[in-house]
């Protein structure tokens, strides 16, 4: 950052440990386990309700957790007041000080520390979140996007440890978001404090976070960089919420080599033995909808390089054209509707509804589930953002 | 701002008619809405007060059998006001202390029942409220019991060393200024409660994770924020507090008089018009001008 860019923040790692919190009978978060390296983006990424705000809330003192400890560093701030913590919020709501200007606002977190000159850090602040010129102004003066920035240069300005955002771009226009997650991004990456993200829109935490934790119902489902979720989901939850999934049910036969083979009505897969969260019994085989091509029926296999799969018997039921990218849905022998995407090339004619086709993918693409979770976990609606892959605005 | 001024040019200007006529209608519902407030207040108001200037001027040599003269007689302003300098100046201290008390009490009362009554919350509002379902009299008259030489009230602060043992609470400055007090608490409670209950709570945590402790957030968040309340509650107790005879007629002797009670018995009777009337008006200017300042100080054209 500009200026005062000379000590970086004195940071240390977040780990939450054991962390439960219970309002009464109902438990909002359940013995959450959570490491966020020094400096990084990181995303708290789960549908709403699932305990985002409340993990917020105990990591920044406002909740004090029924159990577990809150570490940053060495130091356990478990039961440190909100006050004295080295961490700062941007609320959901931003939660603006209605009776203070704007640079009162920024400069609010630096009066309460006895900072008396404030007057350079505040515009320097304003500057960072492009909103030079509105120090007098009211927060009630401003568009969304303007009390957002505010909002996060008053937490920013104290130079915490960890910043958490609580669904910070949620109010926005979807224009707006995508242009304040890259801002976001450039921001943190110029001040170098770690980033806590809290979405429920998994496109926003993959573009955005270094390491995503995908929670649901007060857990944390899996955790990792964005492309190692998208790539290898570890359970039908993520495998649904993080993009979307074909899962469909099998068992495992054999093992060849690193592979392991597995039966899908009475045809044989293969996946990579890391690629499998389950290694025997009854399993979901998932396929991304993106990696599998379509074939005209008896075609399969003929141009595929190295170990492929092959579904075959399917009849086209569904096109949807989406401009880059056309949707299927195909319907299987034994019922089920699986869902193809295929780039819009132009080297191939489009597939009708009721032609005979085959799906085929790599072999590397599969990975193997739990059969004892439910292939509809997490499942998005299509109407609230399920993003089209034809990527908007981008 | 901008916005307008950017889409105004573009606008077709035949639409501008049926604007200005939309404007002007609504400037007439605006005077059909007043007009009755105003018309009682001219009649019930503005009227007597253009009588109670002219009766404070009439020549006191007058009287209801004689009739009165006007002869801008501005004497009497200064020899009201040579008389009874000492009861304005008690009526001034008395509504400013019991409204310092009504605020000390009342504040943390509505911050209670704003943040921490949770499901009592509507029956400690009708609570604070109760006391209006008897008269403000009957209610005084009730405190002179309490108060009483004989009573436990005094009896129990006997025992404790609080009053001495030929101490007494009726009759006293601590009688009467105890009175204003009590009666004028919900007027202080009630717009003090309306501001804090519409301050967000996030708003208060936002200062603690912004450094803040519990003091300092309510110091700089939830004060302020329930400056409109605060100003409103404490004029509404300090005006008619200062102009109370009640509670100085029934609670205190004519040593406590406040100026109240000076007009009502120059009004009622002495019957000497004139003089109550000077008083009267000097009562209004002094609690205009003390009130004026007092909001220019406050500032509430900053707040929200
Ligand atoms: N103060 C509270 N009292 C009772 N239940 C709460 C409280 N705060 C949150 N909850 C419940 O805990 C769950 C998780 O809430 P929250 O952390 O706000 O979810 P998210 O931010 O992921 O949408 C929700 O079911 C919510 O109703
Ligand atoms: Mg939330």
């Amino acid at each position: 950052m500009r200026g005062s860019s000379g000590q970086p923040a004195a940071g240390a790692e977040l780990r939450l440990s054991g962390v439960t919190k219970r309002f009464g009978e109902f438990t909002a978060v359940d013995n959450l386990d959570l490491t966020v390296p020094q400096g990084s983006f990181f995303a708290l990424l789960g549908p709403s309700g699932c305990g985002k705000t409340t993990t917020l809330r105990m990591v920044a003192g406002l909740e004090e957790p029924t159990e577990g400890l809150v570490l940053l560093g060495e130091q356990d701030i478990t039961r440190l007041r909100p006050y004295k913590r080295p961490v700062n919020t941007v609320f959901q709501s931003y939660a603006l000080f209605p009776h203070l200007n704007i640079a009162e606002n920024v400069a609010f977190g630096l009066r309460r520390r006895g900072i008396k000159d404030v007057r350079e850090q505040v515009a320097q602040m304003l500057a960072l979140v492009e909103l030079d010129g509105y120090d007098k102004r009211k927060p009630a003066s401003l568009s969304g996007g303007q009390q957002q920035r505010v909002a996060l240069a008053r937490a920013l300005i104290n130079r915490p440890q960890v910043l958490l955002l609580d669904e910070p771009l949620g109010a926005l226009d979807l224009k707006l978001r995508r242009q304040m997650q890259l801002e976001l991004k450039r921001i943190q990456t110029e001040v170098g404090i770690t980033f806590v993200h809290v979405t429920h829109d998994q496109e926003e935490a993959m573009t955005m976070a270094d390491t995503i934790a995908v929670m649901n119902a007060g857990r944390v489902e899996q955790l990792g960089p964005p492309a190692q979720l998208y790539d290898r989901p570890a359970t039908t939850f993520v495998a649904n919420f993080l993009g979307q999934s074909n899962l469909v049910a099998a068992e495992v036969t054999g093992r060849s080599g690193d592979e392991l083979l597995v039966e899908v009505h009475s045809r044989v897969l293969a996946v990579p033995l890391d690629r499998a969260a389950v290694h025997a019994g009854a399993v979901w085989v998932g396929v991304r909808p993106e990696k599998i091509s379509l074939v005209q029926a008896g075609t399969a296999g003929g141009a595929a390089v190295g170990r492929h799969n092959v579904l075959p018997g399917g009849i086209v039921s569904d096109v949807s054209f989406v401009g880059v990218s056309t949707e299927y849905l195909v319907r299987m022998p034994w019922g089920q509707e699986l869902t193809v995407f295929a780039q819009n090339t132009g080297d191939r004619s489009p597939f009708a509804a009721g032609d005979r086709v085959e799906l085929q993918w790599g072999a590397a693409h599969t990975f193997l589930l739990d059969a004892e979770q439910d292939s509809r976990a997490g499942v998005q609606d299509v109407a609230t953002g399920e993003p089209a892959p034809a990527g908007v605005g981008g | 701002m901008s916005l307008a001024a950017e889409v105004g040019p573009a606008g077709p200007t035949p639409a501008r008619q049926p604007a200005r006529s939309r404007s002007r209608r609504s400037r007439r519902t605006a005077l059909l809405l007043l007009a009755p407030g105003a018309l009682w207040l001219l009649v019930f108001f503005a009227l007597p007060t253009v009588q109670l200037a002219a009766t404070s001027l009439y020549d006191p040599s007058g009287s209801l059998e004689t009739g009165y003269a006007l002869t801008f007689h501005w004497q009497n302003y200064l020899d009201v006001l040579a008389v009874y300098r000492d009861q304005f100046l008690r009526s001034f201290l008395y509504a400013g202390i019991a409204t310092v008390l009504a605020l000390l009490l009342g504040y943390p009362l509505a911050y209670a029942i704003a943040f921490k009554s949770g499901r009592w919350k509507n029956l400690m509002l009708v609570l604070v409220i109760a006391p209006f379902f008897t008269s403000f009299l009957l209610r005084t008259l009730a405190w002179q019991a309490i108060l009483a030489d004989n009573g436990f009230v005094v009896d129990s602060l006997k025992a404790v060393g609080l009053v001495p043992t030929d101490g007494r609470l009726l009759a006293t400055p601590v009688a009467v200024v105890t009175g204003l007090t009590y009666n004028f608490l919900p007027f202080m409670t009630l717009p003090l409660y309306a501001s804090l209950e519409k301050i967000d709570h996030r708003l208060v945590e936002a200062a603690h994770d912004l450094y803040s402790s519990a003091f300092t957030a309510f110091r700089k968040v939830t004060l302020p924020l329930s400056m409109p309340g605060l100003v409103a509650g404490t004029l509404l107790t300090f005006i008619p507090a200062a102009g109370d005879y009640i509670n100085a007629e029934l609670l205190g002797t004519p040593k406590e008089y406040m100026i109240g009670n000076v007009i009502q018995s120059s009004f009622l009777v002495r019957l000497d018009f004139p003089q109550a009337a000077a008083l009267s008006f000097l009562l209004m200017i002094a609690i205009l001008v003390l009130v004026m300042a007092y909001v220019r100080r406050a500032g509430t054209e900053e707040l929200v």
